[in-house]
């Protein structure tokens, strides 16, 4: 009677199969529809580089360079310069006159915003990186200064 | 009978059921895909207007627009023959279907169904084997160990389920007493042979599975095993001409499946609106192809020896007992 208890137990497993999917077909699907509907990212998410200013419109880079030097993978290139004294663009003596990000080297590590002693450069969330030639890949100082979607964040460590 | 009867109608009918055959594949893809996609979480296509509803078209067009290759070493004939073999006796499959009552247009009686043979269920039959002759004609002349292997495969299943059904088939035609689908359908039965019959459906719909080819029996095209089966050298048209094959002989075997067990195009205030009999056939035919969808959603592929051992140590013999009960009720009842 082996055969008997195999087949409806095999009934029983099948039943219950497609009781599942059926009651997917009813649940909302999973589904994100990308580039329509916005991917909610997590709060510590590294992803393209801002640089920050202050409430009053200065730039907070000093052009200290330590961003650069702690770099792992050299995709920081920063010039500094004296700041005018009279239209400062930065709080202190100096400030970086050339500011580069490579993202082609970058490894989103976040090395530069824990070197970064006036908190001047963070990783936001914006992560759609494409580009359509390998120039764009070199983000200028214009470009860090002003993300397309601004999204400060000031990570605590 | 003029030629108006002979010629002129089946033709006008004809012309109608390919259509509609022809269109009802395009959107079953398209239902298939979506049911698939909701059964599995998705949304399935939605990027062709509105509920991806032009997805069909766009990919009718993608296969008519791409390049036609045919492999070296091939045999050219047959491998051109094979998708065009497959196909017709798919699409003629379909001849003997009734879909509804008698009409009468311009003072002629017309019947829904393009033709209303004595011997519909022995046709049906014939039909479908004649349809692997398709799928094996492609496999071999592709020259490609898979193809052929797909093709073995597809010819020793078909073969194998054509026992089972050929029986519970029997065991319908013990209890109505014709072959013909239209008389089947029409047939006046007692409530408990209607149950009793009603029993062997979901043994039938399991060979139906594997006669069309469907998942869990899709051997012809295991993708992980065979790549694509007996259509792996096969592209653009010809390559939809299988595709299409597929839904066709899902499509067909539905409206056999209704005609059989859920009384075809019968239902309620058909005799009133005869025009009733083709919608309410419609309707079925959707349920039977959502079952059809609903288990290839849920079940995984079994393996090709538990196939064999399935249909030949368990579906026959439970057949055989099935029929020779029948015919006993027949004779006592």
């Amino acid at each position: 009677m082996s055969i008997v208890r195999e087949t409806i137990g095999g009934i029983g497993q099948i039943a219950q199969s497609m009781g599942v999917t059926l009651k997917a077909l009813f649940t909302k699907p999973l589904t994100v529809q990308y580039p329509e509907q916005p991917i909610a990212v997590y709060p510590r998410f590294r992803a393209r580089h801002e640089l920050r200013r202050y409430d009053n419109g200065l730039e907070r880079c000093i052009g200290c360079c330590l961003c650069e030097a702690a770099c792992p993978t050299g995709a920081i290139h920063v010039e500094a310069a004296e700041n005018d004294p009279q239209h400062p663009t930065s709080p202190g003596e100096r400030y970086a006159s050339v500011y580069e990000v490579n993202l082609m080297r970058c490894v989103f590590c976040g090395d530069c915003e824990t070197a970064c002693p006036v908190e001047a450069i963070v990783l936001g969330h914006d992560f759609e990186l494409a580009v359509y030639d390998r120039d764009g890949f070199l983000l200028k100082k214009e470009q860090l200064l002003n993300p397309k979607v601004p999204n400060v964040v000031v990570r605590a460590e | 009978m003029d030629w108006i009867d002979l010629i002129l109608i089946p033709a006008i009918k004809s012309l109608i059921f390919i259509l509609a055959l022809l269109g009802g594949f395009a959107y079953l893809t398209w239902v298939e895909r979506k049911l698939i996609g909701r059964f599995q979480l998705r949304i399935g296509p939605n990027r062709a207007w509105k509920f991806g509803l032009g997805h069909p078209i766009a990919d009718a067009l993608k296969m008519v627009f791409k390049e036609e290759t045919i492999p070296s070493y091939t045999d050219k004939v047959l491998f051109v023959l094979g998708p065009a073999l497959a196909l017709v006796p798919a699409l003629v499959m379909f001849a003997v279907v009734p879909v509804g009552p008698d009409i009468t247009l311009f003072g002629r009686t017309i019947t829904m169904g393009i033709a209303d043979i004595n011997v519909a269920l022995l046709y049906v039959l014939a039909i479908g084997g004649l349809g692997t002759y398709g799928i094996i004609l492609g496999g071999w002349a592709s020259n490609n160990k898979y193809s052929l292997l797909g093709a073995l495969r597809t010819s020793a299943q078909m073969l194998a389920y054509e026992l089972p059904m050929g029986l519970l088939l029997l065991a319908i035609v013990l209890v109505t007493g014709t072959l013909s689908l239209v008389q089947i359908v029409n047939q006046p039965m007692v409530w408990y042979f209607r149950i009793w019959l009603l029993l062997a459906f979901p043994f039938f719909f399991i060979t139906t599975l594997a006669e069309t080819n469907r998942s869990p029996f899709d051997f012809p095209e295991t993708e992980n095993e065979l790549v694509a089966g007996f259509q792996t050298e096969y592209g653009s048209i010809k390559f939809a001409l299988y595709y299409m094959t597929e839904y066709l002989h899902m499509i067909v075997a539905s409206g056999v499946i209704v005609s059989l067990f859920f009384g075809g195009y019968r239902g309620p205030f058909v005799d009133q609106i005869p025009l009733l009999g083709p919608v309410y056939f419609t309707g079925k035919v959707l349920v039977m192809i959502f079952l059809f969808i609903w288990v290839r959603a849920s079940l995984p592929r079994v393996r090709y020896d538990q196939l064999m051992k399935f249909c030949w140590t368990f579906l026959t013999p439970l057949a055989l007992i099935y029929l020779a009960i029948t015919a006993v009720m027949v004779v006592f009842l």
